[in-house]
This record gives C-alpha cells, sequence and structure tokens, in this order.
C-alpha cells in the first residue's frame, strides 16, 4: 500500500509539473486580467498618468453615450442577419454535399478555401470586388441589367458588405462541421421513416434538424460570439464608416483605448459587450432547448 | 432553397417503384451539378479575379467592360508589393510568430493534455473544468489589461521587479507569443487525444522503471503524431492571421506582421489594386500551401471541434 500512495504522491507531483506552464499563463493572461478589467472599468486609468478609483462614473458616461449604443444597434443588425444566413447556407451546402457523386470533394474544397483567408487579405479581395465602377460584383449585376450600388460606401449596404464577406470567409468550416454531423445521423432513422410514408420535408423536419441540434448549437454559439466582436472586416473593408453605420462595439472599444488611452472608460465598455454576448450565448441556448421540447 | 429541394430530389428518386425512375434520376444529377457547380464557383471566384488582377498590365485593371483574361500576364505588382512596402520582412516576421506560436502550444497543449488525460491528482477535474469554462470568456475582455500586464511586465523590456520603468513587452514579439503560448483549446484538444490513448503502456513503462517524463516522451507524444498535425495547423492559422492583437502590441514598423502590413497597404494606397491583390495572395498563400499538403488533417480537426465540442 505504502508504495501505491508513493506513486501516486509521484504521480501528482509530476502532473503539477507539467500542467505549472499552462496554468501559470493562465493566471497571468486571463484570470488576473479579467479582474483587472473590472477593477479599471471603476478609475481612469489612461496609461500616462491616471489610475484613480471614479465609482460608477464610466457606467454612468457610457448610459449616455450615443456612439456606443449606435455600434450595438450595427452588431445587432449584423447579427440578426448573419447567423441565420450562416447556419441556412453551411447547412444547406453540407446536405447537398454529402451526397457521395463524382466530384464532391473538389467542391467541398472549392468551398473550403475561402476559410483559409485572414480577414484582411479578404477584406482586402473584397474592396476590390466591390469596386462601384470597375469591381467585379457590380460587372456581374451589369450583365443582369442591374446598376450595382457604392456598396462600402453607401449607408444601407455596407453592412450588407460585411455580412457578404464574413458569409464567404466563415460557411466553409461551417459546412464541414454539418457534414460530420450528417455523417453521424444513423441511416435507420431515415429508412424508418421512409417505411412509414414520410416525405423528404418530413425527413428532414423530423429527423436531420433535430439530430443536428448539437451541431447547430455549436455552430449558432461559435458565430454568436464571433459576431458580436466584429473588428478586423468592419476595419479594413469600410473604417467603420460611412457615418458609423458599420462601426462596431470592438472598434469603438479599440479606439477609447489605445488611440484615445480612456482605458478604464474602455474597459467598461467591454464589460458591458460581454455582458451582451452571455446574453445573447443564454437566450441562443434557450432557443436551442425550447426547439428540443417541441419535437 | 434549390439546394433543400435537389436533396428532397434526390431522396425521392432513390424510391423504388417511380415510373420514370431513371429520368427522374438523370434530372436531379443535373440539378446537383449545376448547383454544385454554380455555388463553388461563386466561392473561388474572389481568388481568381484576385489573382487575374494581380497578374494584369495596370492600364487592363481598369478597362471597361472588365477583362476577364490579359492580353498579357505580368509580375510588376507582386515587384511592386515587395518594394513599396517591406513585405517580405512582415512575412518573416509572421512566419516567426506563427511558428513560435505552434512550438509552444503544441509543447505545453500536450504536456498539460497529458497530464489531465492520464495522471491522478487531486486538482485534475476542477483546473480542467476552469480551463474550459474560461474559454467562452470573450477576448474583449481581457484585451486592456493583458496590455498593462505585459507593458508592466516584471524585469523585461527596460522594468524593475515592480514592473515600472520600461515598456515591458510591449513592441516586442514576446508580447504576442507568451499571452498564446499554452491555449486552452490546445490543452483541451490535447487531452481528448490523450484519452482515446491505452492506459496499460503507463502501467508496463513504469514497471521498468521509466520515469514520468520519459513515459510521456517517448511512448505516448510519438503517438499524438496526427493530433499535432491538426493542433499544429490550426494554431498556424490563427497566428499568421491574427490582426487586431499584434496592431495593439507592435508599434515598430519594422516588426510588423503581414496582416498589418496588408492593411496599411492597402489603406494607403487604396487604388494600386494590382499591388493589393499580389500583396493579398501572398498573405493567403502559406495557408493555402499547407492546406493542400495537409488537406486530411484540416477536415479532422474541424470534424472533432463539431463534435466534440
Amino acid at each position: 500500500m505504502a508504495s501505491i500512495s508513493k506513486l501516486n504522491r509521484h504521480q501528482a507531483r509530476t502532473a503539477y509539473l507539467f500542467i505549472s506552464p499552462t496554468i501559470l499563463l493562465f493566471v497571468i493572461f486571463t484570470v488576473v486580467p479579467v479582474v483587472m478589467a473590472f477593477y479599471f472599468s471603476f478609475t481612469n486609468y489612461d496609461v500616462v498618468k491616471n489610475r484613480d478609483w471614479v465609482n460608477f462614473d464610466n457606467y454612468k458616461r457610457l448610459l449616455h453615450d450615443d456612439l456606443y449604443w449606435t455600434t450595438f444597434k450595427n452588431v445587432a443588425y449584423y447579427t440578426v442577419i448573419f447567423v441565420p444566413l450562416n447556419i441556412l447556407i453551411s447547412l444547406g451546402i453540407a446536405m447537398l454535399l454529402n451526397f457521395r457523386r463524382l466530384g464532391v470533394r473538389l467542391f467541398r474544397t472549392m468551398n473550403y478555401m475561402p476559410t483559409l483567408t485572414s480577414a484582411v487579405a479578404a477584406a482586402t479581395v473584397w474592396v476590390w470586388l466591390l469596386h462601384p465602377e470597375y469591381g467585379l460584383v457590380n460587372t456581374l449585376l451589369g450583365y443582369a441589367g442591374i446598376t450595382g450600388p457604392a456598396w462600402l460606401a453607401q449607408t444601407e449596404t455596407a453592412m450588407l458588405s460585411i455580412i457578404l464577406v464574413t458569409l464567404w470567409q466563415s460557411i466553409g468550416s461551417n459546412m464541414i462541421i454539418y457534414i460530420a454531423g450528417l455523417q453521424g445521423v444513423p441511416d435507420y432513422l431515415y429508412e424508418s421513416a421512409k417505411l412509414d410514408g414520410a416525405n423528404a420535408l418530413q425527413r428532414f423536419r423530423y429527423i436531420t434538424w433535430p439530430q443536428l441540434r448539437p451541431t447547430t448549437f455549436l455552430v449558432s454559439t461559435m458565430s454568436i460570439i464571433g459576431a458580436l466582436q466584429l473588428f478586423d472586416q468592419a476595419f479594413v473593408l469600410t473604417q467603420g464608416g460611412p457615418g458609423n453605420v458599420t462601426k462596431t462595439p470592438v472598434y469603438l472599444i479599440y479606439q477609447q483605448g489605445f488611440n484615445q488611452l480612456q482605458m478604464g472608460y474602455a474597459s467598461a465598455q467591454a464589460f458591458i459587450l460581454a455582458l451582451a454576448i452571455l446574453i445573447f450565448s443564454i437566450v441562443n441556448m434557450r432557443v436551442n432547448k425550447s426547439e428540443e421540447s417541441v419535437v | 432553397m434549390s439546394v433543400k429541394s435537389a436533396a428532397a430530389g434526390a431522396a425521392r428518386a432513390s424510391r423504388p417503384p417511380a415510373v420514370s425512375a431513371s429520368a427522374s434520376r438523370v434530372f436531379w444529377r443535373i440539378v446537383f451539378y449545376v448547383v454544385s457547380i454554380a455555388i463553388s464557383v461563386f466561392m473561388f471566384l474572389p481568388f481568381f479575379w484576385s489573382l487575374i488582377t494581380s497578374l494584369k498590365p495596370s492600364d487592363e485593371i481598369f478597362s471597361m467592360p472588365i477583362r476577364w483574361l490579359p492580353s498579357r500576364l505580368t509580375l510588376e505588382h507582386y515587384r511592386a508589393a515587395f518594394t513599396t512596402v517591406p513585405f517580405g520582412l512582415y512575412f518573416w516576421n509572421s512566419l516567426m510568430l506563427a511558428v513560435a506560436g505552434v512550438a509552444a502550444n503544441l509543447f505545453f497543449g500536450s504536456l498539460s493534455g497529458f497530464a489531465f488525460a492520464k495522471l491522478n491528482f487531486k486538482l485534475n477535474k476542477p483546473l480542467f473544468r476552469v480551463l474550459l469554462a474560461a474559454m467562452m470568456i470573450p477576448g474583449i475582455v481581457t484585451m486592456i489589461p493583458s496590455f498593462y500586464v505585459l507593458k508592466h511586465f516584471p524585469f523585461a523590456g527596460g522594468n524593475d521587479w515592480y514592473g515600472a520603468g520600461g515598456n515591458g513587452f510591449l513592441n516586442s514579439f514576446w508580447g504576442i507569443i507568451l499571452p498564446g503560448a499554452s491555449g486552452s483549446f490546445a490543452v483541451f484538444f490535447m487531452r481528448q487525444f490523450f484519452l482515446t490513448l491505452p492506459s496499460d503502456m503507463m502501467e508496463m513503462a513504469r514497471i521498468e522503471g521509466a520515469g514520468e517524463f520519459r513515459i510521456f516522451w517517448n511512448i505516448y507524444w510519438p503517438l499524438t503524431k496526427p493530433a499535432l498535425a491538426t493542433l499544429g495547423i490550426f494554431t498556424f492559422q490563427a497566428g499568421w492571421n491574427s490582426f487586431l492583437w499584434p496592431m495593439i502590441i507592435l508599434n515598430d514598423p519594422d516588426k510588423a506582421t503581414i496582416q498589418m502590413g496588408l492593411q496599411a497597404f492597402s489603406y494607403n494606397h487604396q487604388t494600386d489594386f494590382g499591388p493589393m491583390m499580389a500583396g493579398a495572395l501572398i498573405a493567403i498563400l502559406p495557408i493555402l500551401l499547407l492546406f493542400l499538403a495537409l488537406q486530411k488533417y484540416f477536415v479532422q480537426g474541424i470534424a472533432f471541434s463539431g463534435t466534440k465540442g
């Protein structure tokens, strides 16, 4: 017995040694920053000289900060359109390319390629594609007799352009996730549904969709969290313009914190954004749960 | 919608007692290919168009109507991209950062993943749960304080032990490498993989008198090659493509990453679409090559995060 407990002690010592770099980095770059972010949000920290406690001043100021709420409205608009489209299109393409047919692998590869691009490179390419006069998009629309808008320069289409670009970039990996999910749905469910005379739509409604619920939950959660923290594409495509319609909370926090050095105030903004992300995630969880009880 | 009807149609076509079964099968096969090709072409078009633009002579870029194929191919835009800004240097910086991130994550991630999967210790479950839960914290919350921590890191960049006096890890590659050196995802991913490996090899090695680190290093680590490949690819992609954090940490133009260089270039040279497209393609190229060489691991990795996540 003594030797077993000795072995266990030795094992535990080794284990703590093995995890110590990870835990150390985790404490320094996650635990400490979270606590500090909370503290900063009650101070007027500005990097240069101030770091005084200011109670709820930052939060009070935030309530009346129209620009801050505009960025929230922008990103909410973005999320509400982007997330459902992302799920719908990814699932649609996954169902299409789940067939075993000649060339399917090539199609999957072509659909996956955009997810390899960085946000900056993708945005750069799309700035050119969406060029009002010489861009490919408006040229193609021109073939159909439509005069395309100045995508990135008009208030009505700027956010739609960002949605288009981010969809282009994110569909591929979600498609792969959905294909993996589809392949996990047991065949006998479809067989028995066919015997019961269920048509294709009913089979989708009562087998595919509920069986993919965990996958959909994953995809929607990840895209909501990503969508509410949109930055790169907005920064490169439109610089937040025109007239702030594509300015996002992260963009504003970045400017407030690192351009204007109002880090205390920016921390308060970041906390409220995190709260919003939490709320959206919970709502999403509820929606997915209710789906379960219906089926 | 056509996607759904194609799926529905293909399923319907496979039902046995249809009168014109083979005719409708051919019909749906055609629908399948038309829709698939249309979608794939749309997804691929931006690559094609940026490539064509980057190889066109300048005067043909702005031609009306557009020229689908250039009259001659030229590399002048690539030359311009490398000479107007130090794109080669940016490329090198990004490569160093991405490779360092991969090396650190593979090593620390599998070390911790091994401990969490194979070793008994009291805090195993609680610590792992905390790491997992922390993955839900949005990055924006820790952005400003992480900057503060790096700036006031003791003994770094001219700082004293109290973290004052210098600029810490600001404007240094460490400011990028350290915060991401052992990501929670790497630990989680490697733990899941180690769980699938049998434990009796460990017992055997212990009886033979091997130390724990040797068990890890000589017996288990070589078995994790597929997982390491997958994790390495994703870590590389994340490091190579990251933009906001390097932009915050690195002020020195000589330390800029390729994403920062590309952004600055497209911001300052808004009408130079030839070099812009050349730059964008150069920024995409390493990941694209990695993907073409190791496609299998990419797909496995995403499927993993989809089924276990």
